[in-house]
């Protein structure tokens, strides 16, 4: 078997994620390429050449795979991937942007967000935001899968690869970057934060959730919101943590004032540690908390800011 | 400009799911359906369109038995002038529905496909993507922002970390995020209404598609069933457990 990692970039440089995909590709099995492609992304591609179990890192370094636009992205693997069995991408926004691309050129199924690799063909990935997990076997000759990078840990970095030049160029005239605007928030991204605190309908209105700021900040996390704090207008749409907003599995979820509505756990269940403060000691909240602490988020809100 | 937007029947997003007991699926006898959150976001951008003027025509499309006829009447109710119904009874995976559209594209010659970015019961993230690379159009994925400016179009993305734009040709595929819009309720005299716009039914094998996907789905279960834990009884008590205990502070 051989696999190809597409290598997820972040602002030209290699993301962390790539090092959970090389992971779940050992676990596979086989020769292991990364592909990098991008413009200046040569430290990427050296960065890629030290992660354990990498067989060859590939460089496609062009102008047109700028910001790993889609159309060239997907183009550049298509003739790339008769030389594999399987190609896999971390379930990022560009691995979900590109890779679909790839399987349908190919005439292949993709298989989504695998949290765990049971053969070379049989893989395990949720459904219904997690509510049920599916065990999948693919038939297809060529397997096209991306990663949640939760399910696997990181390789590390002993290694130092051959680093190779990939000569293919495609020509792309449909679209084009204009601007990106990446958050400038010193808070980590929801979706990668290690510890997310969260407010609910509980807080009352959007003044009062800046009461989680202080807290936030001193734990480096990220801010969320429950469905029922954005339908109720306290806060922007792009904070929710739900089924039907971002999917968040910290090692620390703190849950405020948020009574834990199905959609709501769907969104935050898998998260390690999970600590609900609520005043209703009967909110279902509990049910999944590994800690409760019942009482007026009013009072205990200013207490651990001052406490942490 | 005709945009063409595409729905998707599934569970509604509100109901627990149940595994069946012999693992085989989810059970969905007798469960609430509905049409997809991301698939409403859609056909709101889609009816928003023609309200701005840039749109002159909105059709819906699905894949799905003969009860997905419910969510293209929603459709019609909310503001699309006329449905395609793909009848089918098997379980269409992405690519399978990438392939429908695609032939749906070719004879509709849309400006513009709109589509959700995922489905709340697959939640594969694929469907777009593959009718944009089926057809050769580009797409704009996860878009919390839609400008159609004369020959191209403006669109937004929502990607880890921040947004992103980009310029795309048209015609074009865009897969809606949820910040693009909040998507209207219909009003009672437009569901009546929608009764009466028409709803062109077909077959997968009228646009000589197979279904069948190489696929096969050997086991559904439950995750681990997470277990409540312990009340502390104050902040003092919390961040002890949270350092001591857990190990997460």
């Amino acid at each position: 078997m051989s696999i190809l990692v597409l290598a997820d970039l972040h602002e030209g440089q290699l993301a962390g994620a790539t090092a959970h995909v090389i992971a779940a590709a050992q676990q596979i099995g086989g020769d292991i390429d990364v592909l990098v492609a991008g413009e200046g992304v040569q430290a990427a591609a050296e960065a890629a050449a030290k992660l354990d179990g990498v067989s060859k890192v590939r460089v496609a370094d062009n102008a047109v795979y700028a910001h790993q636009l889609a159309e060239p992205m997907g183009a550049l693997l298509v003739e790339l991937a008769g030389d594999y069995t399987h190609v896999l991408a971390s379930a990022s926004t560009t691995g979900k942007n590109v890779l679909p691309r790839l399987a349908a050129l190919k005439d292949v199924s993709q298989l989504s967000d695998v949290i765990a690799v049971d053969s070379a063909d049989t893989f395990k990935r949720p459904i219904y935001a997690g509510n049920a997990i599916a065990t999948v076997k693919s038939d297809d000759v060529l397997k096209v899968i991306t990663v949640r990078s939760t399910g696997f840990d990181a390789v590390g970095e002993g290694n130092s690869a051959p680093v190779e030049a990939v000569d293919v160029v495609v020509e792309n005239s449909q679209s084009s970057f204009v601007k990106e605007e990446l958050a400038a928030s010193d808070r980590p991204e929801l979706g990668g934060a290690k510890v997310v605190i969260s407010g609910g309908r509980g807080m009352g209105n959007g003044e009062n959730f800046k009461l989680l700021d202080g807290i936030a900040d001193k734990l480096g996390a990220a801010i969320g919101a429950s469905r029922a704090a954005v339908d109720a207008g306290f806060v922007p749409n792009d904070m929710q943590v739900g089924q039907t907003g971002k999917i968040v599995a910290p090692d620390l979820y703190i849950a405020v004032g948020i009574s834990g509505a199905i959609q709501h756990l769907a969104g935050m269940k898998d998260s390690k540690v999970i600590v609900a403060i609520n005043k209703d000691d009967e909110a279902p909240i509990f049910q999944v908390a590994d800690y409760g602490l019942v009482g007026d988020l009013f009072e205990i809100l200013p207490e651990l800011e001052s406490k942490l | 400009m005709k945009v063409l937007v595409a729905v998707k029947r599934v569970i509604d997003y509100n109901v627990k799911i149940r595994v069946k007991a012999d693992h085989s699926d989810v059970d969905l006898t007798n469960v609430k359906m509905a049409m997809n959150p991301f698939c409403e976001i859609a056909v709101e951008e889609a009816v928003r369109l023609k309200e701005k003027g840039v749109a002159t025509e909105v059709v819906a499309v699905t894949v799905g038995p003969k009860a997905a006829q419910e969510q293209l009447r929603t459709a019609l109710a909310l503001g699309a002038d006329r449905a395609i119904h793909i009848e089918t009874d098997e379980r269409a995976e992405s690519l399978a529905v990438a392939k429908l559209l695609a032939k749906v594209v070719e004879e509709e010659q849309p400006g513009l496909v709109v589509l959700g970015k995922q489905a709340i019961d697959t939640d594969n993230n694929q469907t777009g993507q593959m009718l944009a690379a089926l057809t050769g159009l580009p797409q704009g994925t996860f878009a919390s922002e839609v400008a159609v400016d004369g020959e191209k179009v403006h669109v937004t993305r929502e990607i880890d970390g921040g947004l992103q734009t980009i310029a795309l040709t048209l015609p074009a595929i865009v897969t809606t995020d949820l910040r693009l819009n909040e998507p209207r309720y219909a009003k009672l005299p437009d569901i009546m209404k929608a009764k009466k716009k028409p709803l062109d039914v077909k077959t997968p094998a009228d646009y000589g598609v197979e279904v069948a996907s190489k696929v096969s789905l050997l086991k559904v279960e439950s995750p681990a069933e997470r277990k409540g834990g312990v009340k502390v009884a104050s902040v003092d008590e919390l961040i002890d457990k949270l350092k001591n205990e857990a190990k997460v502070l």
